[in-house]
């Protein structure tokens, strides 16, 4: 832990040593015999005292005038005044001293770990190199519109979203992502505020303005992070309010109670138990606890690129039984190629074309890879005549291309449309997505459509990220039970992913609103207590992230859609990641419970024993101030990254 | 209308919820929540114009914690 104290902090560390030592000089005076000595000693507490404890006076003072009668300032004088009148002077200076030492370990905890959170994101550059009529300004990010011309040199931070016009680069993503291997950049790419450039000078247009960056929207996300409270984080809270009170009631029955019964001579011993009492009064170490290690966890989370958009979604990753996937995008690399053209009867630069025309308005990935492989055969040409393109959804589309009507989609499609083919549109041994193109055209009696020409089928494949089964195997190892593939895809694709990562099992051939239905029935199905995370890319399912007890949206880097529907960004798309982040959250949810259980085991120990009498204000300055600073460190814990833990 | 504010030395997350409770309280003040660990203090208030229940917020947060300050 760095420490960088500010000046507050800096004054009571000062303040501290000062009654340190007088507190220890206090000590040596007594050794000596004699009634001076004795004299002496307890100035020199006393004079300690007011070093260490009089701005805790002054406040309580204040404190009083407010109205703030409860007040941790205010306890902690009468548990320490109290003793100087009963002639403990020791005692009344251990209170303010480690009373104060407590605060000042957990002042600079808390400043540790907002340091830890805002030095992750460094993510805002300080400057942009503004293009104004021919020459190059030194601006402010914030003062940059969309639409200008920015230069960004080599080694510097890229200030803003934006797409590059001239030049490339390779560019560090790791403050996003947490992933070192430099990405290339080129012509026409989209750059992300918060990385660095790491060779090209390139010159780009800013896309976006200064706020609404991902970078600004990350930060914002992380820094609001805590404010989804997690179960413990609210259990805490609601104990701190009746906390003190009852501490309060506590050592007043302590203090009155016991000479009722053990005759009014033992009243003095029973005000110093119930005094010793009011020490342990402060929830503050407690309740500062168990925030800070969620926050240190959603901290060292967001470092490894991925984004917890609140403490209540550590307690559901960490309770996950059952994994539900999407397939592309998410256990595939979503890349389609096309790999297959079979045409029947026709040019296969004829097919081809005839599907990118029906493809051309769609930004599926399918449909992309369609139009790719149209270019790579026949070039740049133009599409001329294609009209009323009708998507059909989940199933492919219809359009007129020439003047005639055209449909390609998949199985389902044809048969809707009433098209027949002898072998039944079965293609064995294909793993792939199978398109078909058919030419319709009339309508017979029955208003279906009748098929004047089936002109064959393109396949289009997809690779499985060579992470996918390692990821899978982690998570076993992490104790999820069932892992489930959902796919709008065919069932051979389904299958031959499946089993090749090995899932449980998979749903294939499912609209959009199919996976809902298929995600309600899964939800159903997980035991109680647990929960159900879906993964997928957030492009299209976002229904379904928001469905599942934890969406977890991958590859979200630059996506808006991802980062607002899902819960947990995974922000490079890297399947292994999920297991890490159950990983973390458990660790997080063990350290919340340790220091829940510890500090309020220990208090109630201190409470048993004021009720016999035997508490002294050492042990309960120990229960106060140790036990924080114990759960603090603790806490801390959870903000660490272990090393090799990829 | 929704705004948020910096709030600076804020010690402790008790503190942090007084505050944030007695906020609540103030008439016009639709919903006030106080992230401890962020210092942020996010304010939705019925009329556009927060300057007054700022003030007033202020006043507030001095009471349970002296130095504190929202910018």
């Amino acid at each position: 832990m760095k420490l960088a104290l500010d000046k507050k902090q800096k004054r009571s560390l000062r303040n501290i040593i000062i009654a340190a030592l007088l507190f220890a000089a206090g000590f040596a005076l007594r050794l000596i015999p004699g009634s001076a000595a004795m004299i002496v000693s307890s100035c020199v507490f006393a004079a300690a005292y007011i070093v260490v404890g009089l701005e805790i006076l002054i406040k309580a003072f204040h404190g009083i005038i407010a109205g703030e009668l409860l007040d941790e300032n205010f306890l902690m004088s009468i548990a320490s005044l109290g003793a100087f009148i009963l002639g403990d002077f020791a005692e009344g200076v251990a209170v303010m001293l480690f009373y104060q030492v407590g605060e000042l370990f957990q002042s600079c905890a808390v400043s540790s770990s907002r340091k830890s959170i805002s030095g992750l994101l460094e993510l805002r550059a300080d400057h942009a190199n503004l293009e104004q009529n021919g020459e190059i300004v030194n601006v402010d990010p914030e003062k940059v519109n969309v639409g200008d011309i920015i230069v960004i040199h080599p080694g510097e931070k890229i200030p803003l979203d934006c797409a590059i016009i001239e030049g490339s680069t390779s560019v560090d993503t790791s403050a996003l992502t947490g992933e070192s291997l430099p990405r290339y950049a080129g012509v026409g790419d989209m750059l992300l505020g918060g990385c660095v450039n790491r060779e090209g000078n390139v010159r780009a247009r800013v896309e976006k303005p200064f706020g609404e960056s991902t970078a600004a929207k990350i930060l914002d996300l992380v820094e609001n992070s805590s404010a989804k409270k997690s179960k413990s984080e609210n259990f805490i809270t609601k104990f701190a309010r009746v906390y003190t009170p009852a501490v309060v009631v506590a050592a007043l029955l302590i203090a009155v109670i016991p000479p009722f019964i053990f005759g009014f001579d033992s009243f003095p011993k029973w005000i110093f138990q119930g005094l010793s009492f009011l020490v342990i009064s402060c929830p503050c170490a407690l309740v500062i606890s168990v925030p800070l290690a969620f926050f240190g966890g959603i901290g060292r989370a967001s470092r490894q690129g991925i984004l917890v958009k609140g403490g209540s979604y550590i307690e559901t990753l960490a309770n996950l039984e059952t994994v539900v996937f999407d397939k592309t995008g998410t256990l595939t690399r979503g890349n389609f190629k096309v790999t297959e053209i079979h045409p029947e009867g026709i040019d296969e630069h004829e097919l081809i074309k005839i599907a990118a025309a029906a493809e051309s308005a769609s930004s599926h990935p399918i449909a992309k890879s369609i139009i790719e492989a149209c270019r790579e055969k026949c070039g740049d040409e133009a599409w001329y005549d294609v009209k009323y393109i009708t998507e059909v959804a989940g199933n492919g589309v219809t359009c007129m291309y020439n003047g005639e009507t055209i449909a390609v989609g998949n199985r389902r499609l044809m048969k809707m449309l009433g098209i027949e083919r002898d072998n039944k549109f079965e293609i064995p041994q294909t793993v792939g997505t199978v398109i078909h193109v058919a030419e319709t055209s009339g309508q017979s009696d029955g208003g279906k459509h009748t098929i004047s020409r089936y002109l064959g089928y393109i396949v289009i494949s997809d690779e499985i990220k060579e992470n996918s089964a390692d990821a899978l195997t982690e998570l076993r190892a992490c104790g999820i039970k069932r892992l489930t593939m959902l796919t709008g895809d065919s069932k051979a694709v389904a299958d031959a992913v499946s089993k090749k990562l090995g899932l449980d099992e998979y749903y294939a051939e499912l609209l959009p609103d199919g996976k809902v239905e298929k995600l309600e029935e899964l939800l159903k199905a997980k035991s109680a207590g647990s929960t159900l995370a879906f993964v997928g890319d957030g492009l299209n399912d976002a229904p379904v992230l928001s469905l599942a007890d934890v969406g977890i949206a991958m590859g979200g880097i630059g996506s808006d859609a991802a980062i607002e529907a899902a819960d947990v960004v995974l922000m490079d798309d890297n399947p292994m990641k999920i297991a890490y982040a159950i990983k973390s959250a458990r660790s997080v949810i063990k350290i919340s419970r340790q220091n829940i259980i510890f500090a309020i085991g220990v208090k109630a120990l201190i409470l048993v024993c004021g009720v016999f009498g035997i508490v002294n204000m050492w042990l309960a300055v120990f229960a106060d101030v140790g036990v924080a600073v114990l759960a603090i460190l603790n806490s801390m814990r959870a903000g660490k990254v272990k090393q090799n833990s990829k | 209308m929704k705004k948020t504010y910096r709030i600076n030395n804020i010690d402790c997350p008790n503190c942090a919820a007084k505050i944030e409770s007695r906020i609540k309280k103030l008439e016009g003040v639709l919903s006030c929540e106080i992230n401890f660990l962020s210092q942020r203090l996010t304010l939705e208030t019925e009329a556009d114009d927060q300057s007054k229940i700022i003030e007033e917020a202020v006043r507030i947060s001095r009471k349970v914690e002296p130095d504190c300050e929202i910018v």
